[in-house]
């Protein structure tokens, strides 16, 4: 338990707080998407053999790949997308969610994307699938917590 | 109410003056709007026209007996008047309004289509519809048993005539294609295609749909032959939630209502209700006055540039910036046809469609990117979506200077 708590030092409260901070640092959308961008050119790992329908995000303009894993009753999450700015979001959201309890995925209330703008910007429309990609990680915690309470 | 129109010389600058929301900034920089296959923008005398029909005589039309509403009625009509005249209809009794080129074709779909097209019998569109052109029909054809062809498209997104020939059969009920793409740009020869249907069989109903082109050329119904033919007043500089069912008087008369309601009716008891005549006969409940009024204005504004400078500017921008993508590297245009209106469709390899639209969103340029509603075209292509421009008359070669810059700009960041 105790090292567990060393490995899981921030909270997601905590996580958000600090790429709201992050953010503020940009003065135009111009920039923080250049910081997107460069957040999705980093975020590898996803398993080619996945990149199917079988893991694909419906509502997307792009597409987007997620995959779930657990352990010691946590979820990883790998994704991928053809957009770069999408896989820049994606890594937010892992950033904050991942290797999280199903039920702090479930409470998590995810502010910091109003509180950057993001969702002012983005999540209005359909088009960049970033509501349906949260709404697909929910998803998955609830599985998981229905498997284990079974 | 009638105004004079005087000709309006064509200067850009001084043009681009009638449209308020062009010297709007986005991000802090101009906005150059590249999006007007989507919507145009209006001219601050169609936003006149309906500020000053709710300020001064907005009221139920059709039925009141007191000035404004007969006011009203009057401009309604009038619309329709200065519609039948813009696309050269034989009368006004042929122009139906309804919300959109959209609702017009399902319109057809329903009244005419219901009742003509039986089991086995056959429907034909094109690969390069939008997708209001595509579902009312394979909903007519779900429903009644009937078949769907598509005329297929050419590498460089002009359609097959010949097999479009081909596809013409004593089972043929409906033609139904596109006058311009809209997400290639491609005109399409109609008349043409008008004219090889009649001589298969001149009961084959066709119909057009116009919503690209009603505003880049000069349309006549009758020279183009067609039974039906649609288009919505938004992408005309006029208001959104208008648009025209144009149909031969003869069909119209002889087509069940599609909505029924009040001011469609001639009389209504519990016993049966008989309906109006046509135009009224498809138009139930209170129709869009507001909308008639910003239409008739946009008609008359584009009557005061004339097709003739419209479609000269639109070739300029066209060409200018399809010689500028050209020099870029990776990037290909979707829709190379010889016939072409200003609408541009590009792919740059190895770049995602919607991260440059975003991109050059933040240089204040709005572009459409993804499937623009036509899946099929975009899978013929092999491709998951294009980015898109397309221009109208009032947008500029420093425009497409500034679009293209910031394209570049957005490669180099996305690299």
């Amino acid at each position: 338990m105790f090292v567990r708590y060393l490995n899981m030092e921030k909270t997601i409260q905590e996580i958000e707080d600090e790429i709201v901070d992050e953010f503020s640092f940009f003065e135009s959308w111009q920039d923080k998407y250049e910081y997107i961008i460069e957040l999705g050119k980093k975020l590898k790992g996803f398993p080619q053999d996945k990149q199917n329908n079988d893991y694909k995000v419906k509502g997307c303009q792009s597409s987007v790949w997620l995959v779930t894993d657990d352990e010691d009753g946590r979820i990883i999450f790998k994704a991928d997308s053809d957009s770069t700015i999408v896989k820049g979001l994606i890594a937010l959201l892992i950033r904050v969610l991942n290797r999280r309890t199903p039920d702090e995925i479930l409470d998590a209330k995810l502010e910091f994307i109003a509180k950057t703008g993001l969702q002012q910007h983005l999540a209005q429309t359909r088009a960049n699938g970033l509501a349906a990609m949260i709404k697909q990680m929910k998803m998955y915690a609830l599985a998981y917590k229905a498997k284990q309470l079974n | 109410m009638q105004e004079t129109l005087t000709k309006k010389i064509f200067n850009v600058d001084e043009l681009r003056k009638d449209f308020p929301i062009l010297s709007r900034e986005v991000e802090g920089k101009p906005l150059v709007y590249l999006d007007n296959a989507a919507t145009s923008q209006k001219p601050q005398s169609v936003i006149n026209a309906i500020s000053d029909y709710y300020s001064n005589y907005n009221a139920n039309i059709h039925r009141g007996v007191y000035s404004i509403s007969i006011k009203a009625s009057e401009a309604y009509e009038n619309a329709k008047i200065k519609v039948r005249d813009f696309i050269n209809a034989a009368s006004e009794r042929e122009i139906v309004f309804t919300r959109g080129a959209t609702e017009a074709i399902n319109l057809i779909a329903y009244s005419y289509g219901f009742e003509k097209v039986n089991s086995g019998d056959e429907i034909i569109i094109s690969e390069m519809e939008h997708h209001a052109n595509i579902v009312p029909w394979q909903v007519l054809c779900e429903k009644k048993k009937a078949v769907l062809k598509v005329i297929p498209v050419n590498d460089n997104g002009e359609l097959l005539l010949d097999e479009y020939k081909k596809l013409l059969s004593d089972k043929t009920k409906i033609v139904a294609v596109c006058q311009i793409s809209n997400s290639l740009g491609t005109i399409n020869p109609v008349k043409e295609i008008v004219r090889i249907a009649k001589e298969k069989n001149k009961s084959i109903a066709v119909v057009i749909d116009g919503a690209q082109a009603i505003h880049h050329m000069d349309v006549d119904v009758r020279d183009l032959g067609a039974d039906f033919y649609v288009f919505s007043s938004h992408k005309m500089y006029g208001p959104m939630g208008i648009g025209v069912l144009y149909g031969r008087a003869e069909l119209l008369e002889a087509m069940p209502p599609y909505q029924t309601g009040g001011d469609m009716i001639s009389s209504v008891s519990f016993k049966g209700t008989t309906y109006n005549d046509i135009p009224m006969k498809f138009e139930a409940g209170t129709p869009n006055v507001e909308g008639a009024v910003g239409l008739a204005a946009a008609i008359d504004y584009i009557k005061a540039i004339g097709f003739d400078d419209i479609h000269k500017q639109e070739t300029k921008l066209l060409e200018y910036a399809a010689g500028l993508l050209e020099e870029i590297k990776g990037l290909k245009i979707i829709g190379t046809a010889k016939d072409k209106t200003g609408v541009i469709s590009f792919v740059v390899e190895g770049f995602n469609a919607l991260d440059i639209g975003i991109m050059l969103d933040t240089s204040g340029v709005a572009v459409r990117t993804g499937q623009h509603c036509t899946e099929p075209l975009m899978e013929k292509f092999g491709i998951p979506g294009t980015v898109r421009v397309s221009f109208a008359f009032y947008n500029t070669k420093a425009e497409v200077d500034i679009f293209v810059n910031a394209l570049k700009k957005a490669i180099e960041i996305l690299k």
